[in-house]
């Protein structure tokens, strides 16, 4: 790790403060930034924390949505009644991300920041349509995710919560690469006010809607309409663990697997 | 352990070192600060093979806390690194030895190999300063395949290996073989690649190496495997220093797996600086370090073939392979492929003729070495993969097919140099199945079917030689040094014993076992028993361990050392007793005149020793002190079955290991405990070999792609079923322990058994064949390709 400097922000309006001063970073729960430090792959010069900003904490039931604070851990997700009993095919995912102690420091506006393309928040917040609120604007899920670690955000942007509209129905289904544990392949599917969505992480360089999954499942949601959708294989990666083909398979399998763990 | 055993041999006596371990009171390597102590960072290549036109250390030799740069340059005039295993190929000649300097000398040669040694007042200043050293790389062709490394026109590693080949080398009769081949009913072919394995030890390797101006002499603490062996070679052959002025300590160590056997270019370069620097110098690795730096184990390329009659008994085998040295020789590399190898391939059974032909290539890969079981995985493999291609050719069941062909008969001379001593083989096949609930299989099989699922079962009869090894044997084939080991007991005045063995425990319980042993025949409190190991300041001689040697090869030298305390004791009593010595007995803590209540306790003696005022000093010299060196006369020969189960969902390649049993044989046990330990983490890196660890360098750049967590894929526990462990006993013969070793059974036998479950399962899919790792892809991938 590289030597750097560490600020701590007691609100959001002093974290944009710190950032546009120190063109630093902000710290969530660093654990994808500070692992990177640490094989010195990131060299920020200061590190803005997040941590001791209390608005950016805590879920909440608004009306149809469940609301996040960014600065929420995974565990705090996982447990959460309120997401349990809404939705609580997130509450699973969020159980399923890394390892315990990763889901004790992690957050999801870091991990939505972050946009690892083999993240499993990015799929629940595509899959169900949330929108991501940050300190200057709502951004619709379909338009907050660009490309590999790349997200609409703006320099110094901060996240502050996130968004869930309540689905009818939802599930993820993840397939773990044998040795990271991350998602080689994950699918969330939702019937969800605006129709079926089915959004998938892992398979390409960042989460995407699968829209012939999508159409078929809107027809029949059944596990067999999603067994029978040939998914393509271009533009999916291919890496130690799985071809493109591999991965195109795996989006139907797990597709279908989300569709009857939904129920 | 015959009339002092006082019960505690074969008891699960709780193993006495991990109240250290679990309550974060060992001290490992890294946890030694002697003061004033500097720290280490070993720039290395990030090219597979490169010229170095130049390095250029100005800037960091400037850099703030930089106490000192060494390159390459500055250890010319020191030797390399030594291969202490001569192999003589077909053609008579030895074996192309290309020099291994300490750091790179004009090229490097994998990816990892050290260029320079920073020593700076922190580790991150060391670091800071490494990024500092320009080095001007001329980039060349790399070749990482073994296979690939001897075809004409690949990239030339060393000049001093044409055609990178180290050599080719042939065991066996070979005009027998092919004779035999010429009537066979039926030939059973396999082609093979035994995956290439990174050791993962959970304390990464770690030195700290200090000079006395004041005698001139070095402390090295090590995590090291063998101590001894270590200040050998590195004052033998490297420095050119008296084994009187280096100690090596090998304190607590965390793991070891093979991979701390050897002398690593790390610690000597800092034994070397400690002088320059004059303060001690302290390096831990990294993880990724860790990767592009242990020695790696197997990567195997191999064409086997098995000749049998028409009812299944085998008539002769042939085996072609190649392997993998990496860049450059380990310490025992050219060993591995060869004597621990192909001697083995007689397996369980009574092929009257077999032959192998082996030959070595060095690659721009990090080297190869023994990894747990050393030669032996890969020799299983081959046989029990040919054995179950035979079952199914034949239409002869896995359980039959073995059965018929297994030696019965003990002694027994193998056409590959071996002589077995003594084993039951259909106890250890019949107690596996036993346990596996084979009878069971069928309705377990259907069951799987209705959801949806694959379900196989495999066979693994294995073999291996422990307990390393008769020095004049081993000496005959080439190796550098003896295979010996040494212990000392030292009965203190009061009665405690301690216990001083070359061999070296990181992980073993040696602790315990030890203690267990030497309480027994003395018939004393284990608690009074201490037990010294890995420090060449303390301990008299020790070859270490590896090869499953401790207990039946350090585990005898001590058995020898009490003797000869029992000895010396029968005299001081029988002057004590006023009895003749011939009439002395010792039992259960005693020494007793023959028929009489007369007695004295060890204790007695003991402290009679150390204070004569009583005793025969005209015939006797004081003191209770015993060392012994001994040197077995044969290998050990621990053997059983293993039996597994997989399910394979079809739809995603996923192999689950559903049922894995192990029955072994490793002769008479001092603590089952420990042994079931030893069996369960063999098995989870034998599981680990098949199913999910796999080594992979890019064919074009000679990168380590699989280079972190995040692409090797270490067995974890949920990947593994509950074991069945059993075990059945015939004693080795040949020492008075009994004891055979059971270190690397589970790595040795587990990955044929899961393999053959996985052909098996997919047999009527119609996958003809799967290489290691069964990861999920390949197994997809195998399904997809002959469904069409």
């Amino acid at each position: 790790m590289y030597s750097f400097e560490l600020k701590r922000a007691d609100s959001v309006a002093s974290a944009a403060a710190l950032l546009g001063e120190t063109g630093g970073k902000p710290l969530a729960g660093g654990q994808s930034l500070v692992a990177a430090m640490k094989l010195r792959l990131a060299q920020p010069g200061t590190l803005v924390d997040l941590s001791g900003i209390a608005e950016l904490r805590g879920i909440r039931k608004e009306g149809d949505h469940v609301v996040i604070g960014a600065m929420t851990r995974h565990a705090e997700v996982a447990a959460s009644k309120d997401v349990r009993a809404a939705i609580p095919a997130l509450a699973a995912l969020a159980e399923g991300i890394g390892d315990r102690q990763i889901r004790n420091m992690g957050t999801i506006g870091g991990a939505l920041a972050n946009n690892d393309p083999a993240a499993d928040y990015p799929a629940a917040v595509l899959g169900l349509g949330a929108s991501v609120n940050t300190n200057k604007r709502k951004i619709a899920a379909d338009d907050f995710f660009r490309g590999m670690y790349e997200t609409a955000l703006a320099d110094g942007e901060i996240i502050t919560s996130v968004s869930f509209p309540v689905p009818k129905k939802a599930a993820y289904a993840k397939f773990a690469q044998p040795a990271s544990r991350f998602a080689l392949v994950g699918v969330f599917v939702a019937q969800t006010g605006g129709g079926v969505r089915v959004a998938v992480t892992g398979a390409a360089s960042a989460v995407f809607r699968c829209k012939p999954l999508e159409e078929a499942l809107a027809k029949n949601f059944t596990a067999d309409a999603a067994t029978m959708v040939k998914v393509s294989p271009d533009g999916l990666n291919r890496d130690l663990h799985g071809s493109p083909e591999y991965r195109a398979h795996l989006v139907s399998v797990m597709a279908a697997r989300a569709v009857v763990a939904a129920g | 352990m015959g009339a002092n055993d006082t019960g505690l041999i074969g008891q699960a006596v709780r193993r006495r070192e991990d109240l250290r371990f679990l309550t974060g009171a060992g001290q490992y390597t890294d946890d030694v600060n002697p003061p004033h102590h500097t720290h280490a960072y070993f720039l290395r290549s990030p090219h597979a093979h490169a010229k170095i036109r130049k390095v250029d250390t100005a800037k960091a030799k400037a850099a703030p806390g930089v106490v000192a740069v060494f390159t390459g340059a500055d250890l010319e005039g020191v030797n390399g690194l030594p291969c202490g295993w001569l192999i003589t190929g077909t053609d008579g000649k030895p074996m192309n030895e290309p020099p291994h300097p300490v750091l790179a000398q004009g090229k490097v040669r994998h990816v990892g190999d050290p260029v320079a040694l920073v020593v700076a007042e922190s580790p991150h200043e060391a670091k800071d300063a490494a990024e500092l050293i320009d080095v001007d790389y001329e980039v060349l062709p790399a070749v990482v395949n073994c296979v690939a490394a001897l075809k004409p026109g690949a990239p030339q590693i060393h000049e001093q290996a044409p055609g990178n080949k180290c050599y080719t080398w042939a065991l066996g009769d070979k005009a027998a073989v092919d004779a035999a081949f010429a009537k066979a009913a039926h030939v059973a072919k396999v082609d093979i690649v035994n995956n290439r394995l990174i050791p993962n030890a959970i304390e990464p390797r770690a030195a700290v190496a200090s000079y006395s101006r004041a005698d001139d002499s070095y402390t090295l603490y090590v995590a090291s495997q063998n101590p001894h062996v270590e200040r050998l070679l590195m004052t033998a052959f490297v420095l050119g220093l008296p084994e009187t002025k280096v100690r090596v300590i090998a304190p607590d160590v965390g793991g070891g797996f093979g991979s701390k056997i050897y002398l690593y270019a790390e610690e000597t370069a800092m034994v070397w600086a400690s002088k320059r620097v004059n303060r001690p110098i302290k390096w831990a690795a990294e993880r990724g370090e860790a990767f592009v730096s242990d020695a790696h184990g197997r990567d195997h390329v191999t064409h086997a073939e098995l000749a049998c009659d028409g009812d299944g008994r085998f008539l002769a085998m042939r085996v072609v392979t190649t392997a993998n040295m990496g860049a450059y020789l380990s310490t025992f590399a050219s060993c591995i492929p060869t004597i621990l190898y192909a001697t083995l391939l007689a397996g369980q059974y009574t092929t009257p003729a077999i032959w192998c032909e082996v030959t070595a290539s060095f690659t721009n890969t990090v080297p190869v070495d023994a990894y747990r079981g050393a030669g032996r995985p890969e020799a299983t493999y081959v046989v029990e993969r040919l054995v179950h291609q035979a079952g199914v050719d034949l239409g002869i069941a896995q359980d039959e097919i073995r059965r018929r062909n297994f030696i019965r008969t003990f002694p027994y001379a193998t056409p590959v140099a071996l002589t077995y001593d003594t084993g039951n083989y259909d106890a250890t096949l019949d107690g596996a199945k036993a346990a596996a609930d084979v009878a069971g299989y069928a309705a377990r099989k259907a069951e799987s079917g209705k959801r949806g699922k694959l379900r196989g079962i495999g066979y693994s009869s294995y073999i291996e030689a422990c307990g390393l090894a008769p020095s004049n044997v081993a000496g005959a084939l080439g190796a550098r040094a003896g295979l010996f080991e040494a212990g000392e007991v030292r009965v203190n005045p009061t009665g405690g014993v301690t216990v001083f063995t070359g061999s070296h425990s990181h992980g073993q319980g040696h602790e315990t076992t030890f203690a267990q042993v030497v309480a027994a025949k003395l018939g004393i409190d284990i608690e009074t028993v201490e037990v010294v190991h890995g420090d060449t300041g303390r301990v008299p001689f020790g070859m270490g361990t590896y090869g499953s040697r401790s207990l039946a090869v350090g585990g005898t030298a001590i058995v020898k050392a009490l003797d000869k305390v029992i000895a010396k004791g029968k005299k001081i009593a029988a002057h004590l007793l006023e009895a003749a010595e011939a009439d002395i007995e010792f039992r259960d803590g005693k020494f007793t005149v023959a028929g009489t209540d007369r007695s004295k306790a060890f204790g007695e003696v003991a402290l009679a020793a150390y204070v004569p005022h009583n005793y025969p000093l005209d015939k006797l010299e004081p003191g209770l002190d015993e060392t012994a060196f001994y040197d077995p006369t044969n290998f050990t020969y621990p053997a059983g079955t293993h039996i597994c189960e997989v399910e394979i969902d079809p739809d995603t390649g996923v192999v689950e290991v559903a049922r894995f049993t192990a029955c072994d044989d490793f002769g008479n046990i001092i603590n089952p405990m420990i042994v079931e330990g030893q069996v369960h983490g063999g098995l989870a890196q034998g599981i680990g070999q098949a199913l999910l660890e796999n080594c992979v360098y890019d064919a074009e750049s000679g990168q380590l792609l699989s280079g972190s967590y995040m692409d090797y894929a270490m067995p974890r526990a949920d990947d593994l079923p509950s074991f069945q462990v059993e075990t059945r006993v015939t004693p080795c013969t040949h020492n008075p322990l009994g004891a055979k070793g059971c270190g690397e059974a589970g790595a040795i036998g587990a990955p044929a058994a899961l393999m053959n479950a996985v052909h098996d399962a997919l047999l009527g899919v119609g996958v003809k064949h799967l290489d290691m790792p069964a990861s999920p892809h390949r197994v997809w991938q195998a399904i997809r390709a002959a469904r069409g």
